[in-house]
């Protein structure tokens, strides 16, 4: 039964991918504003694959092309033992958050777990810093204290990095009922895994977040696997737009593969959260190309899964030949953009190579204020 | 067969109530289900409606009489061409049989119907000649959130029943009316859910004031308030911070038993970025709450049930803030040092007024705050002394009495004359007869003795 859900789901992302002119397949009506009445304003059960201009084309390129860039210069840093503890790339799971941001505004928040590189870099923080912190030197962002998992930056309003499955939840409905308290129009990002999915603290923040209107966009990010369990194998309902249903969140499919959909999806939902109608649930089917977390080495699923991920749904891949094809922009403008990427992640690992350590009087430091 | 109409227990705690009103007089028939009177608890008015059915024959206790005692007879109802007075002498209180005859005598029921004004030593905080009003810790708590969201728009209050119910121990109090349901807000029965919300809202600079319904129930939410409030400023090398408190009840109330009894203060004491109150005046309570409000980190805040209804006196300043990390010396005394917390000071008063007339004089600490923990003002009074005896309610193991010691036989070992002795909940969880609660918890006898342990009396 794995073998058959896990089979099923690619030809979804595919067919979604493929049919560039067609309409999106992976996206359709949310469940939960069919069983309730109360229809989002979505416009996805009709509309085409939202196209996207050749600068947000580019734009999204070069941004997903530095989380990869610098999540697989990270994965070889752990090797080399510059990074300690645990490290969970967020290679292959690019267009979710770089698609998001797009949609987002300033002031707009954003929280996580603990795959979180990629939400930063996403968030403009910066590379030296992340990077820094990653190999706990005195320049990251918690100064070398918080680790991979723990990062935050109150500039760019990214609240963490949280290193409890499913903590995030709940506190991201925090962020959410504060824009409400102070009413002002930010909506919180609050993105989790198919696995922090099925903690309790979840539902209860649903439920608070509906009750109370609160502008929360939950972000799913259901890359199949939490750890080693593909997802019905923990999951009764697989399909986590519908995990609003008791508490009338609409919530949507998305092809999270797809950096238009998954912008498209952003606008929806951001429009939604902003117009004071509650919280609002996209479900971004993606997938995860390494494993776990450094030491894991991925038995529970095939290497030609991965593989035909890797070929057939590539985020960066995919707008790479929409950008030579459609958008006729040349190889050396992309090379341009592929160099420059390169040198902000060199830069980053030599900074957080020579960086010191924090000084030991900061052992000391920032426990209270 | 006469029947007496006793006075109700309305909640665990309540030992007396007030008899506001009757609603039926002398002579009325009444039926089961009909309401007959009113009783004032320090909670709330509540209704008494009549069991039997019958002629309110004799009413005992007039309308308007304050502090009427659980149990007394307030009236007596008879069947019809039945005399008041032919039944037999109206029996006292039912009791039940007394399993432990050698329960010691000075452990009597005195630790919940204590004096509705204890007597506090002047506080140094407080200017000398400063006028004192004269209310209970529940009112001081009102006061100090109420005082506190006048002055900043960033402090509201949120938990179970704060808003509508008034508070389900009744702390809440007006806050609804006077702050509107945008800053007194109800929610769900999810400690887990809404503690993380809060904290969310904290990490933006908003003041959460968190009320648990119980510290039971925070068992729930407590990797919220240890993972999520009191790490994030260290985990983002200072950036994030999370200015809330987490109050509510701790620790027994009265037969409520094991899953509601819980005193967590050895838990929050032993991590690193929160801090933890647990007052036993009202003057306390209300300069310490005012404090974790406006402290930029996060409070867990315990306080007492049965401390709710009692009154002391309170400055009456308009801005009467405490500073968090300070005991206070409660009774100076050259004899021994009792250190002790919260309702750990009932205790601890009443044996110190004992020992007295077994001529040792015993110096009173109220910790006030467990962390930071005020060591200094321990150690120089055991060096006074020689001498100490910590009083908790919770279990020795781990506790906060064997971190005092710890920190005394480490800093004040020469000062000693005798090795420290703890006096603490028993190694149980609470159980529920009345006999049995009673010996789970300290009493007032278990520190006169270890008192006399340490002074070789």
């Amino acid at each position: 039964m794995a073998a058959t859900r896990t089979k099923a789901a690619p030809a979804a992302v595919k067919a979604a991918s493929k049919t560039s002119d067609g309409p999106a397949k992976a996206a359709r009506p949310p469940a939960a504003a069919k069983a309730t009445g109360r229809a989002p304003s979505t416009k996805s059960a009709t509309a085409k694959v939202p196209a996207l201009t050749r600068e947000q084309e580019l734009s999204a390129y070069r941004e997903m092309l530095l989380i990869r860039r610098f999540e697989e210069k990270a994965g070889q840093m752990y090797g080399m033992g510059l990074i300690g503890g645990f490290c969970h790339l967020y290679i292959g799971q690019e267009a979710v958050v770089v698609g998001m941001q797009m949609a987002s505004k300033a002031g707009d928040q954003v929280i996580t777990g603990y795959r979180d590189h990629g939400h930063m870099l996403a968030t403009g923080m910066s590379a030296n810093g992340v990077m820094a912190e990653l190999t706990g030197r005195r320049g990251g962002y918690s100064r070398g204290k918080g680790g991979s998992m723990h990062m935050f930056s109150a500039e760019k309003h990214f609240y963490g990095g949280h290193g409890i499955v499913g903590a995030q939840v709940s506190l991201g409905t925090g962020l959410a009922f504060a824009n409400r308290y102070r009413g002002n129009d930010n909506v919180s990002l609050t993105y989790f895994g198919d696995g922090a999915a099925n903690q309790g603290q979840v539902y209860e923040s649903f439920n608070m977040a509906a009750l109370w209107k609160l502008p929360v966009i939950y972000i799913i990010e259901n890359n199949r696997y939490a750890m080693g369990t593909a997802v019905n194998r923990a999951s009764a309902q697989t399909d986590f737009s519908r995990r609003g249903l008791s508490f009338n969140i609409p919530g949507e499919q998305v092809d999270g593969m797809d950096i238009r959909e998954t912008y498209a999806a952003g606008l929806r939902a951001m429009e939604w959260c902003r117009a004071g109608k509650g919280p609002y649930i996209l479900e971004m089917q993606t997938y995860r190309y390494r494993g776990h977390s450094m030491s894991d080495p991925a038995k529970y699923r095939s290497k030609d899964e991965v593989q035909k991920m890797r070929t057939e749904h590539d985020p960066i891949e995919q707008v790479r030949e929409r950008l030579l094809k459609a958008w006729k922009v040349s190889e050396d403008e992309l090379k341009k953009i592929d160099a420059g990427v390169r040198d902000i992640v060199a830069e980053s690992a030599e900074f957080a190579t020579n960086d010191p350590e924090p000084d030991p009087s900061e052992l000391w430091t920032d426990i209270l204020k | 067969m006469p029947v007496n109409i006793l006075m109700p227990a309305l909640s665990p705690t309540m030992e007396k109530g007030n008899l506001a009103k009757w609603t039926k007089k002398e002579g009325d028939k009444v039926k089961p289900g009909d309401v007959i009177a009113e009783i004032e608890t320090d909670k709330a008015t509540m209704e008494v409606e009549a069991v039997d059915e019958g002629i309110l024959t004799k009413i005992l206790v007039a309308e308007g009489t304050q502090d009427v005692a659980v149990n007394e007879i307030i009236a007596v109802l008879t069947q019809d061409g039945e005399d008041a007075s032919s039944g037999s002498a109206p029996a006292p209180a039912a009791k039940a049989p007394q399993a432990t005859p050698e329960a010691a005598p000075l452990a009597a029921p005195a630790i919940i119907a204590a004096a509705p004004q204890a007597t506090v030593a002047a506080d140094p905080d407080v200017p000398a000649g400063t006028e004192m009003v004269t209310i209970t810790v529940r009112e001081a708590l009102r006061d100090a959130m109420a005082e506190e969201m006048r002055k900043d728009d960033a402090v509201f209050v949120m938990g179970e029943e704060v808003a509508e119910y008034q508070g389900a121990y009744k702390i809440t109090q007006g806050l609804l009316q006077e702050f509107g349901a945008r800053r007194v807000i109800d929610t769900p029965i999810t400690e887990h859910g809404f503690a993380g919300i809060g904290v969310g809202a904290a990490f933006t600079g908003l003041k959460p004031i968190v009320e648990f319904m119980t510290f039971n129930f925070a068992m729930q939410a407590i990797d919220q308030i240890i993972n999520s409030a009191a790490k994030t400023l260290y985990m983002s090398g200072g950036q994030m911070g999370c200015p809330i408190v987490f109050r509510g009840p701790n620790g027994a109330a009265a037969r409520v038993a094991a899953q509601h009894s819980q005193d967590y203060s050895a838990w929050y004491s032993h991590i690193p970025g929160l801090k933890v109150v647990a007052p036993y005046t009202a003057a306390d309570a209300k300069g310490l709450l005012k404090a974790a409000i406006r402290d930029p980190n996060p409070v867990v805040f315990l306080e007492n049930e049965i401390l709710y209804g009692q009154s002391f006196e309170v400055p009456k300043l308009d801005d009467f803030v405490l500073p968090i990390g300070k005991a206070r010396i409660h009774r100076p005394g050259k004899d021994v040092t009792i250190v002790a917390w919260s309702i750990g000071m009932t205790y601890a008063t009443k044996a110190a007024a004992e020992l007295e007339k077994l001529g040792i004089d015993a110096e009173v600490i109220d910790l006030r705050s467990l962390r930071p923990l005020d060591t200094e003002t321990i150690i120089a009074s055991v060096m006074k002394t020689g001498r100490i005896v910590t009083v908790e309610e919770g279990w020795q193991q781990s506790g906060v009495g064997a971190e005092i010691s710890a920190r005394v036989v480490e800093r004040a070992f020469d000062y000693l004359d005798a090795p420290p002795a703890r006096v603490s909940g028993k190694d149980v969880p609470m159980p529920y007869a009345a006999n049995l609660e009673k010996l789970a918890l300290p009493s007032v006898a278990d520190v006169i003795e270890a008192v006399k342990a340490v002074t070789y009396k």
